[in-house]
């Protein structure tokens, strides 16, 4: 399964992620995306998490095949 | 808070590092050690495998995987000796380039071979004389591979590995984020080896006395000796050093022993764990397990039965809150409203689910940064809130079981 990584030095907590992918992304106190789990991708939600991936305004989120994560 | 390389490094365990002049001379090094054998990269691997030597700077990540992973990219490497020690309580690696500094050139010059640029990364303060020593090492034909001097900054986060290869590259001191890993492509591109002058000197002194020895020291699974830096309420604190695996009670006494009675032992620094102030606890990652601690860096803080270690913690959980490199915003938002969550608690500030609160921010900052400087203040201030966990429950009737017992 990939994964989701965020690169925290770029991330400004705009929020995209946590909106477009909900099932794994949360909103913390500050707004920066929170892990409802441990960032593994299941194949059903590949494509919205391609989207948020996309549409990151900072380019902080990547996905990440596992041997490479 | 201590002054650790002013006290001479008399009092140890086990010495090996410090059992020199430690007068940081080069001729008195090489009439107690000699030379350094000529070794290839491969042999240097293989011996820093079969002795089990980790890293010293904090995480003990075996140095031969390091070697191995930089190899592997093929291209020439950066490599770093690493002299940054932003941790307060921890001062063994100043006193190691100043009492036995040799030591951790000679180790630099083991693993610097075909190197595109070799550096010691240090506190600025002790660059005049470790300048003096490199000039004399290459005039007596020691060092093949010629070092750069660059300097630490004095900030807790600035011997983090990313941060000092992002110094040595001429950036500002702080970690980057770690989807590509330093040893495959550090900041100028190249892989990066950043090392610490601990395990630098050790290898040194595993290339002179073989694998074999080193293992004499330490237990099984955690080989050789390690410097520990202990202070807190002990007579004597300073620079100590002791096989992995020794009793707390025999480092706390080769530090003068206790000063008063204690309550706890903070263990592997500020991003370590308390412990019970147990003689016999064995000082290894093993030994230290079941706390959720480890030996770290080896720093050791002795917390006097008296003082109250929810405001120890809170004290550290603010000074680590101020150290934070501004990059993350998990890290920059949530460790200052961690530190005082706990302040609150600590300073009898009750309010129901105050505990609770404290957990839930230290999980909530856990994983979420470029470094693991918010894991660091979670984990120590988990270990808090249980080694503690009498005082939590009497602070939140408003009273101090520390203070209490000063009477």
């Amino acid at each position: 399964m990939n994964r989701l990584h965020v690169d925290w030095t770029a991330c400004d907590g705009r929020g995209l992620c946590a909106e477009l992918l909900p099932e794994l992304l949360v909103e913390d106190d500050w707004g920066y995306p929170a892990p409802r789990g441990d960032m593994s991708v299941p194949p059903a939600l590949e494509p919205a998490a391609r989207q948020a991936v996309d549409r990151c305004p900072a380019l902080a989120l990547r996905l990440t095949a596992p041997a490479s994560s | 808070m201590i002054s650790v390389a002013e006290a001479p490094p008399g009092r140890q365990v086990q010495l090996r590092l410090l059992a020199g002049s430690n007068d940081g001379r080069l001729d008195s090094h090489l009439a107690q050690h000699g030379r350094l054998p000529v070794l290839e990269t491969n042999q240097v691997m293989g011996m820093a495998r079969d002795a089990g030597l980790t890293g010293r700077g904090g995480a003990g990540f075996p140095l031969w995987r390091k070697l191995s992973a930089v190899a592997a990219g093929g291209r020439a490497p950066v490599v770093i000796a690493n002299g940054a020690e932003g941790e307060p309580a921890s001062g063994k690696d100043r006193a190691l380039l100043t009492y036995a500094p040799n030591l951790v050139l000679d180790g630099l010059q083991l693993v610097a071979l075909g190197a595109q640029s070799v550096v010691l990364y240090a506190p600025a303060a002790g660059h005049r004389a470790l300048r003096e020593l490199l000039d004399a090492r290459r005039a007596a034909g020691l060092d093949r591979v010629p070092v750069r001097l660059v300097t630490a900054p004095d900030a807790f986060v600035a011997g983090e590995e990313s941060a000092a290869a992002a110094a040595v590259a001429g950036r500002g001191a702080v970690p980057a984020d770690k989807l590509v890993r330093i040893t495959e492509s550090g900041p100028g591109g190249a892989p990066t080896l950043v090392q610490n002058v601990e395990t630098l000197a050790h290898l040194a002194m595993i290339a002179r006395y073989g694998a074999g020895w080193f293992r004499a020291a330490g237990t099984a699974e955690e080989p050789g000796t390690f410097l520990a830096t202990v202070s807190g309420a002990v007579a004597s604190p300073g620079v100590v050093e002791a096989g992995y695996g020794v009793a707390l009670g025999d480092l706390i006494a080769a530090a003068g022993g206790a000063s008063a009675p204690l309550s706890a032992v903070l263990v592997g620094g500020y991003h370590g764990g308390w412990v019970p102030a147990e003689g016999a606890l064995p000082v290894s990652r093993a030994g230290l397990m079941p706390y959720g601690g480890s030996p770290g860096a080896g720093v050791i803080v002795a917390l006097p039965r008296n003082a109250c270690g929810l405001m120890e913690t809170a004290r550290i959980a603010g000074y680590l809150a101020g150290q934070v490199a501004g990059q993350c915003g998990p890290c920059v938002n949530g460790l200052p409203r961690l530190a005082s969550t706990l302040t609150d608690l600590a300073q009898l500030r009750a309010r129901p689910g105050l505990p609770a609160e404290v957990d839930r921010l230290a999980r909530l900052v856990t994983g979420r940064g470029a470094c693991r400087h918010p894991d660091g203040t979670a984990r120590l201030i988990h270990s808090a809130m249980r080694a503690f966990e009498a005082d939590v429950a009497a602070h939140l009737t408003g009273r101090c079981l520390a203070t209490d017992a000063r009477g």
